[in-house]
């Protein structure tokens, strides 16, 4: 086992460090915007005296030297304290702790669904090569990859919520109704929808790659003897197929959790479901520093947190590299 | 490979009279006619969206929300404006975004692609860790970031498309030039003394060449779809120009009174333009590989 932890641990390392780099670039970036964060916190027509200002401007550390202020807030990160929204007037950390509640949950069931049918789909049409079956669900796929995410969004909007009126149109409680009145249904019913287009958006890639695979595999000689040898085609898949397909369609899922991050700004924006999405993209409109970096952060955690199991499951998981692993 | 040689052994069917002398086109000529289809397609949607005069999506607060219909292709939005002509024109608009875009992007690929299995292990190390930190955040949040420095707007968005789509062809071209550098020719020519540079520029770049130009063609759709994307969010194209990211933001304003129209076509525009251009993409990497351009 000591040489398996070694495969776990320089990835992990690696991307530890990595991930610090991209706080600083995401820090970089957001310091030499031109929106001066005083300004957006007072406002542009503010009766504050210059001293005032200046004071505000002090206690922030606005003049500090960059590196400086990039260790402050990396600190203060660490503690759980990204500072205050300057839009809603709250710990930054609470308003995304809220929100990261309502997103994962989208962007977890997404996952899973999507996941599970494309998977399901790319063998069956693997194993099916050339048939109409297969190049139907070819072109689905290649269609669904090439549709923007926010215009599956719309329409999954204006088909069910506005032309059939099965589902609300945004929100993710009902509007108008006290928090302590918001039953598990009222949220499931207005989570269907969002996660519906997110799935839809993310099962083309999983899909697509799941068939290549499967073809690939059906092309082998050990296939050819097993056909030999009478299996069935329900056989071939339940022995062979899966087993040498799923842990490369579970790593790719694993590591598409960036689209999948994208994919559930833009539904949330569509849907105007009150996520870490939307928070990203309200706090950069509304040039919240503070907002923005946090969302920032959740998101560079997030990818780092799918591409990090995806290196570990390639490691564990897979006997040939665990045991090269061994005999290295 | 008895396909190559079909040409070559004699044909008992030919010599025969009635049989017209015709051949079906191959798949090569299919291709090139597809490939030269599509590219048609897109540049008369672009020169179209060029030289279009303003007054064909111009305000008409008589025709607001028009469903489609024959002056109408696409309908009419909340200020009467045609949305055929409007969604042509931001259309156009994407696509010299995204050529801008994918130009600069492809260039800075090839450059370290290159030049990182060129130069040494440390530059290679160095590319190989830029690549995964553009990757270490969300595309769409790292374009949102940039777009955030930059101040929104066309500079903005055309500045962070064309800077962060290069890791992907970074990594192919890397992957293509390190399986080169290791080809006997290569190596002898090393051997004879050649430098680096030399054997780069003659031995390694002509073969590159064509998963280069594949590399930028797929590079396209994604340049155009994260720049509707982003404008979608309101931080890319302002909302007074025609872009297909701002039609469909504000469809989706429109959307719950049941004007469908508005979102529908816009969208299946930049699909089918998304589409061609795969299109285009997989036709050339079929025509510039002889196994399978020759089939």
């Amino acid at each position: 086992m000591r040489l398996n932890a070694k495969l776990v641990a320089a990835p992990a390392a690696r991307m530890v460090l990595l991930l610090i780099c991209v706080t600083v670039l995401s820090f970089l970036l957001v310091a030499n915007a031109p929106i001066d964060p005083l300004t957006m916190y007072v406002g542009t027509e503010s009766t504050l005296s210059d001293a005032a200002k200046a004071e505000i401007a002090e206690h922030w550390g606005l003049d500090d030297p960059l590196p400086e202020r990039y260790l402050i807030w990396a600190k203060n990160a660490l503690h759980g304290d990204l500072g205050t929204s300057i839009t809603y007037k709250r710990p930054v950390a609470d308003i995304l702790k809220e929100r990261f509640a309502l997103s994962i949950w989208l962007m977890m069931l997404a996952w899973v669904f999507s996941g599970i049918l494309g998977f399901l789909l790319g063998i069956a049409a693997g194993v099916r090569q050339g048939t109409a079956f297969d190049r139907a669900v070819k072109v689905f796929c290649l269609i669904l990859q090439s549709a923007p995410a926010f215009w599956i969004g719309l329409l999954v909007l204006s088909f069910f919520a506005v032309r059939l009126g099965w589902f609300p149109i945004g929100m993710a409680v009902p509007m108008g109704k006290l928090a302590a009145d918001v039953t598990l249904a009222d949220r499931i019913h207005h989570l269907i929808l969002p996660v519906l287009t997110l799935t839809v958006v993310s099962i083309g890639k999983i899909t697509l790659y799941t068939r290549q695979k499967t073809v690939e595999t059906m092309d082998s000689e050990y296939i050819l003897f097993a056909r030999a040898r009478g299996e069935t085609r329900g056989q071939i898949v339940r022995r062979h197929v899966v087993r040498n397909v799923a842990l490369p369609a579970v790593t790719i899922q694993f590591a598409s959790f960036s689209e999948l991050f994208g994919g559930m700004t833009l539904a949330e924006t569509v849907f105007a479901y009150p996520g870490v999405g939307s928070a990203t993209t309200t706090a950069a409109l509304n040039g919240d520093v503070p907002m923005l970096l946090g969302a920032v952060l959740i998101g560079a955690v997030f990818v780092f947190a799918g591409n990090l199991i995806a290196n570990i499951l390639y490691g564990v998981l897979d006997p040939r590299v665990r045991e090269r692993g061994d005999y290295a | 490979m008895p396909d190559a040689m079909q040409g070559l052994l004699p044909d008992p069917l030919r010599s025969l009279p009635s049989r017209p002398r015709l051949r079906a086109p191959n798949t090569r000529r299919w291709l090139l006619a597809a490939v030269t289809a599509c590219l048609v397609y897109l540049l008369v949607v672009f020169v179209w969206g060029r030289v279009m005069s303003p007054d064909l999506y111009a305000v008409h607060y008589a025709d607001k929300f028009l469903p489609p219909d024959a002056a109408h292709p696409f309908g009419t939005d909340f200020m009467g404006r045609d949305m055929f002509h409007r969604a042509i024109k931001g259309l156009s608009n994407s696509l010299v975004i995204g050529v801008v875009a994918s130009a600069v992007s492809s260039v800075i690929g090839l450059a370290f692609g290159i030049l990182s299995a060129v130069i040494g292990k440390a530059f290679d190390k160095a590319v190989l860790w830029c690549v995964d930190l553009c990757m270490g955040l969300p595309h769409l949040v790292l374009l949102i970031l940039i777009s955030f420095m930059l101040g929104k707007g066309a500079y903005g968005i055309t500045v962070g498309i064309a800077l962060t789509h290069w890791p992907e062809l970074t990594r192919i071209i890397r992957a293509e030039v390190l399986q080169l550098r290791a080809a006997p020719y290569v190596l002898a020519a090393y051997k004879m003394g050649q430098s680096r540079l030399r054997v780069a520029l003659f031995h390694i770049v002509p073969h590159v060449v064509p998963v280069y130009l594949v590399g930028v063609v797929l590079l396209f759709p994604h340049a155009i779809m994260h720049e509707a994307s982003i404008t979608f969010l309101g931080f890319g194209l302002p909302a007074e120009t025609p872009a297909i990211g701002v039609i469909l933001s504000e469809a989706m304003k429109h959307i719950a009174t049941g004007n469908w129209w508005l979102a529908l076509f816009p969208g299946l525009l930049l699909l089918v333009t998304v589409i061609l251009f795969d299109l285009i993409g997989d036709g050339v990497k079929k025509l510039l590989n002889p196994h399978s351009g020759n089939l």
